[in-house]
């Protein structure tokens, strides 16, 4: 059934009953199979893309390098947890570049916050060697979907 | 004074304009319409075509190119064929790259007809067909396919429209607006009544790559059918490319020599970029196809049980991107379906009756939108019939 998936990845404001027709399928089966999905944990969430460029809130994300020192019998597994745990972190990724261990995406309200989270509370964790922290300029594009386009139906009408 | 009237072609001002010209005039002067009525993809043409095209304006590839088109394209298409229809042509002679399939069509109907002569012509269908004719002094003979046979032709009704003045068969299959195909087994039928006479079939397969669970066949690869077909098609539909306006046709070379003087005179040659855009497609565009073709159908499946949901009856449509449902039984005209959907639900479909008059009491609906679009659609279609349902 990972036909639901490939749809909800794509738009996850579908409804069972949308996706129910679509697959040609009873609401109620597809119901039980998101339930199972989100139960697994096969589906963890459902997010919403959004371009704070456009509202006047202040954001700024920065992707940030981080080298550390793996700790006997738990590898990356234990510091990638205590970084995790910190609700400025959105994404953490273990990487296999040579230059450093971990990857992660943080968002802050301002370049001084995302500084102070760097300096304050990332740096001193006990296997962390070494960081590096790139600034976003600009989202373009971000899980598929281009920044700052506008969906207009620009197609000519015609009789056709 | 100037006297328009005897200053122009009679034949061109009997034309009539499209009967429902006035309701596309209407909508498209109206906002916030929920509208299913584009007859092209909403997907972008794939960034690889694109980008083949952008290449070659940067290397100031400019040029004209051949009448016939580029050799290499020509090539493609000839693999194309072969690889997606078992059919064989030669890229040297038999393959015509146009300005879309609307050129194919009217280069294959100029070379074939002669006033006086008559088309078989299978209604409703794409809006061309007739004022071609008509342009060419030739007469138009209608068979009106019926719901009741899945919209398709039958080997009767073409048996008892052929007269001996019969020169050209039209076979709009895929067909818009119904989403009717013809399998292979049925056009076996056709194909032994067409066997023994002179009559030429011109196979506008446009949207061969769009049909959902049976592959398309072409009724040049049946027996002693390629020999009278000419096929017209084009990269518009297949890979979302209609802005390009890049067809073909494929036929025997007697048949593509002559339409090739029509072509060379009157177009020169299809455009430069965009025949480097097709190449691509073809070379390196099977994927999107697939992908397309698979999102079709989604939304297809979707549009077809929503609206059998609603109470509206509905043919399964196995081919193109449009779905026809059956609007008699709500006792009002096409238009005046159509109209009120538009004006009172701000939602617009076309009537049927775009397609010539056999499409009274019927709609089409495009389902070349995004699920949520179909969506809010479906939503105001529901209140409508609601509305007249509870009238009645």
């Amino acid at each position: 059934m990972d036909k639901i998936l490939k749809l909800l990845e794509d738009d996850a404001t579908l409804t069972p009953e949308q996706i129910a027709l679509m697959l040609s399928k009873e609401v109620g089966e597809i119901k039980k199979s998101i339930d199972k999905y989100e139960k697994d944990g096969v589906i963890l969430g459902y997010k919403t893309l959004i371009d704070w460029d456009k509202t006047d809130r202040e954001y700024v994300s920065a992707i940030i390098e981080v080298k550390v020192m793996p700790q006997r019998d738990k590898g990356f597994d234990h510091i990638a947890e205590k970084i995790y745990n910190y609700p400025e972190v959105k994404s953490l990724y273990l990487m296999s570049s040579g230059g450093f261990d971990l990857a992660l995406i943080i968002e802050g309200k301002t370049m001084r916050e995302v500084a102070y989270f760097v300096a304050q509370k990332l740096a001193p964790i006990e296997s962390v060697t070494a960081t590096a922290t790139h600034f976003v300029l600009r989202k373009y594009k971000d899980k598929g979907v281009i920044y700052g386009a506008c969906e207009i139906d620009e197609r000519g009408n015609l009789i056709i | 004074m100037i006297d328009y009237e005897k200053m122009l072609s009679k034949t061109v001002c009997d034309i009539k304009p499209s009967g429902i010209r006035k309701f596309f005039d209407i909508l498209s002067e109206m906002d916030d319409v929920i509208s299913l009525t584009v007859g092209q993809p909403d997907f972008i043409t794939p960034w690889h075509i694109r980008e083949a095209a952008i290449e070659s304006l940067e290397k100031g590839k400019t040029y004209y190119t051949s009448n016939a088109g580029m050799t290499e394209l020509r090539e493609e298409i000839s693999k194309y064929m072969k690889r997606r229809f078992d059919l064989s042509y030669s890229s040297r002679d038999e393959i015509l790259v146009t300005v879309g399939g609307s050129e194919a069509i009217d280069v294959a109907m100029r070379a074939i007809l002669e006033p006086g002569d008559e088309v078989i012509l299978p209604v409703p269908s794409f809006v061309c067909y007739e004022p071609i004719a008509t342009m060419l002094g030739a007469k138009v003979v209608h068979i009106n396919t019926k719901l009741e046979n899945k919209f398709k032709i039958t080997p009767e009704e073409l048996k008892s429209a052929i007269t001996p003045k019969t020169k050209l068969l039209i076979l709009p299959f895929p067909n818009n607006p119904t989403g009717a195909i013809l399998t292979g087994e049925e056009l076996k039928e056709l194909a032994k009544i067409l066997r023994d006479t002179n009559i030429a079939v011109l196979s506008d397969e446009i949207y061969a790559e769009l049909t959902y669970g049976k592959r398309h066949v072409s009724i040049a690869s049946l027996e002693g059918m390629r020999e009278r077909t000419i096929i017209a098609s084009g990269f518009s539909k297949a890979y979302a490319m209609t802005g390009w306006r890049l067809g073909y046709i494929c036929a025997p070379r007697e048949l593509v020599s002559q339409m090739h003087k029509i072509h060379q005179y009157a177009i020169m040659c299809a455009p430069t970029m965009s025949q480097f855009a097709a190449t691509e497609a073809l070379k390196n565009g099977d994927e999107d196809i697939e992908m397309m073709r698979a999102e079709y159908n989604r939304r297809r499946v979707f549009i077809l049980e929503g609206l059998r949901k609603i109470g509206i009856e509905c043919f399964e449509p196995e081919g193109a991107f449009y779905i026809y449902p059956n609007i008699a039984p709500f006792g009002l005209s096409s238009e005046e379906f159509c109209e009120r959907l538009l004006y009172e639900y701000r939602c617009a479909i076309v009537p049927g009756t775009a397609f010539g008059e056999s499409g009274e009491g019927f709609a089409r609906i495009s389902y070349a939108y995004s699920v949520k679009h179909l969506s809010q659609a479906l939503e105001k279609i529901e209140e409508f019939v609601k509305s007249l349902k509870n009238k009645a």
